[in-house]
């Protein structure tokens, strides 16, 4: 049978259509690094301000290896099950439906959210820089998320092409910032002996390392996004791995430049609660062209993240409907852009409605509290994976060493960054897991009999160890 | 000169969204629900299983 193709003749209607397998490892770094950067340039910071310059320090190690652990049990598990949905599919294959559709249902929230906490930095970001009395964001906002969306519409290829420059330039931001202050002669622009000394480097304590996890976060949230292509690269069990753990290096050496070149310039008082951490260093060095470079890096980092996030969201809830666990009607793929359009379109009021509505410390703490659910998941389920199916039961793309050392500390940092939640944002936190399990039973009381539960296995694998 | 980016901003928006809008109406007009929703999870790595196989 010939499978999802568009027919060559325009007139000719196509049997069956599907997503378009284009991309490849640098479109893979592209959408990982993407959706991550912004983090450096606002959010990271927020860990000053629970526990000091240097405890943004620390947890920029710590969550460095809760990151490093997800990027290679993410490359392991998404080399084999390269499907849409990423973790999504993941979890179908090896937990089950249900803590699929909870896995489905945490990627769409933490992309989401994070998309509008996108949209509202840019906004911000733009109406700070003008300067003009009356001028609101909510423009900004909307034309961001808009035109984003529509690049997605139009196809995955230009949208993570498009991705890759806006990625870089952002990138080169910070590379050119760090250059500039000359980071081998310190106390000629930078002062970490003065902006960090023995009495203000932990203010609060060791308890306030554990509050700063919350913010550390930011530092590579959204990494694991690059599971999401996995259906539209050309060589998943190559590319994958390829992409997440050069995005993972990528991201390891801005957060070392940004903490370093921050930390340097601004005091932890005032580190802690801006909303643009690099570009207050930049103007703190007197330099209009840094100033204007890094106002620049931070709407490009934006612009990026959001994009990216359009893009997992859509393929997250996509994945849902294609099984049924949600109405079959968001499975459309566009004949001529392969784009899951429907889904994209569905997902755009909401992220506007809560851009125009919501503020961006609950928009973040949204998105936190959903990655954070979703790493919990993984660490289990690598370990269900391992055991089910053994190395040499079947292919795979990658396999991540000292297995299960990354799988257990990576269980130990999320319950830290639980608590660490728990201590800011508890509320939020009790009310994200209610609606969890109110979702959960509505799942699997009445949505899962529509579900055709031979079709969702589609991965060509042996019985599982022990079955 | 920002208030007027702004105003450029929300047409720029409301033109992209109508055309999403339009172009959504138009593609489920002119192909059926059966072949837009015929994606299924899994069958490039089902054919080139095959392919494998045939070799």
């Amino acid at each position: 049978m010939t499978i999802a193709t568009v027919a060559a003749d325009k007139k000719e209607v196509p049997k069956r259509v599907s997503l378009l397998r284009v991309l490849g490892p640098g479109h893979v770094w592209a959408l990982g690094v993407g959706i991550v950067l912004v983090g450096e340039f606002t959010g990271w910071n927020f860990s000053a301000d629970k526990g000091g310059a240097l405890a943004a320090l620390i947890t920029c190690w710590f969550v460095g290896l809760l990151y490093t652990s997800v990027a290679m049990i993410d490359s392991e598990v998404t080399s084999t099950v390269a499907a849409a949905g990423g973790q999504y599919a993941q979890a179908k294959h090896i937990i089950g439906p249900l803590m699929a559709f909870n896995v489905a249902l945490f990627l769409v929230f933490a992309y989401t959210m994070l998309e509008v906490s996108d949209a509202i930095l840019a906004g911000d970001t733009i109406v700070a820089r003008a300067a003009t009395e009356g001028l609101t964001h909510n423009s900004f906002i909307a034309v961001c998320i808009v035109v984003l969306a529509f690049l997605n519409y139009r196809g995955v290829l230009m949208t993570l092409n498009i991705n890759f420059v806006v990625t870089a330039l952002a990138y080169a931001t910070i590379v050119i910032l760090f250059f500039s202050v000359q980071p081998w002669s310190q106390g000629a622009v930078l002062k970490l002996g003065d902006m960090v000394t023995p009495q203000n480097a932990l203010p609060y304590g060791w308890i306030g390392v554990i509050a700063a996890f919350q913010f550390a976060i930011w530092y590579y949230l959204g990494i694991e996004g690059t599971t999401q292509a996995a259906e539209e690269v050309r060589s998943p069990a190559r590319s994958l791995p390829y992409g997440t753990m050069a995005g993972m290096i990528t991201l390891l050496i801005a957060a070392a430049l940004t903490w370093y070149v921050c930390a340097s310039v601004l005091p932890w008082q005032y580190l802690g609660v801006t909303f643009y951490p690099l570009w207050d260093a930049a103007k703190m060095t007197g330099s209009p062209v840094l100033e204007f470079l890094l106002f620049w890096g931070t709407i490009l980092s934006a612009i990026a993240s959001a994009n990216g996030c359009i893009n997992d969201a859509a393929r997250a809830w996509f994945s849902l409907g294609r099984d049924r666990y949600l109405p079959t009607w968001f499975s459309a793929v566009h004949p001529k852009y392969r784009t899951p359009y429907r889904s994209i379109l569905f997902l755009l009021p909401i992220a506007l409605a809560f851009a125009f509505i919501a503020d961006l410390n609950q928009a973040i703490t949204f998105s936190i509290l959903s990655g954070v659910l979703h790493y919990t998941f993984m660490s289990i389920n690598i370990i269900m994976f391992r055991n089910k199916w053994p190395v040499g039961s079947i292919r795979r793309g990658y396999t991540h060493p000292f297995h299960p050392v990354p799988a257990i500390m990576l269980l130990t940092l999320c319950i830290i960054t639980f608590f660490a939640i728990f201590l800011g944002y508890g509320s939020q936190l009790i009310a994200m897991v209610i609606f969890y399990v109110v979702v959960s039973l509505w799942f699997h009381f009445y949505r899962y009999r529509y579900v055709r539960r031979g079709d969702q296995f589609t991965m060509p694998w042996p019985k599982p160890q022990g079955y | 000169m920002w208030t007027t980016i702004s105003y450029i901003c929300w047409a720029i928006s409301a033109v992209l969204a109508a055309w999403m809008l339009w172009d959504w109406y138009k593609t489920d007009s002119e192909y059926s629900e059966e072949v837009l929703t015929s994606s299924r999870e899994g069958e490039i790595e089902a054919v080139s299983e095959k392919h494998q196989l045939k070799n």
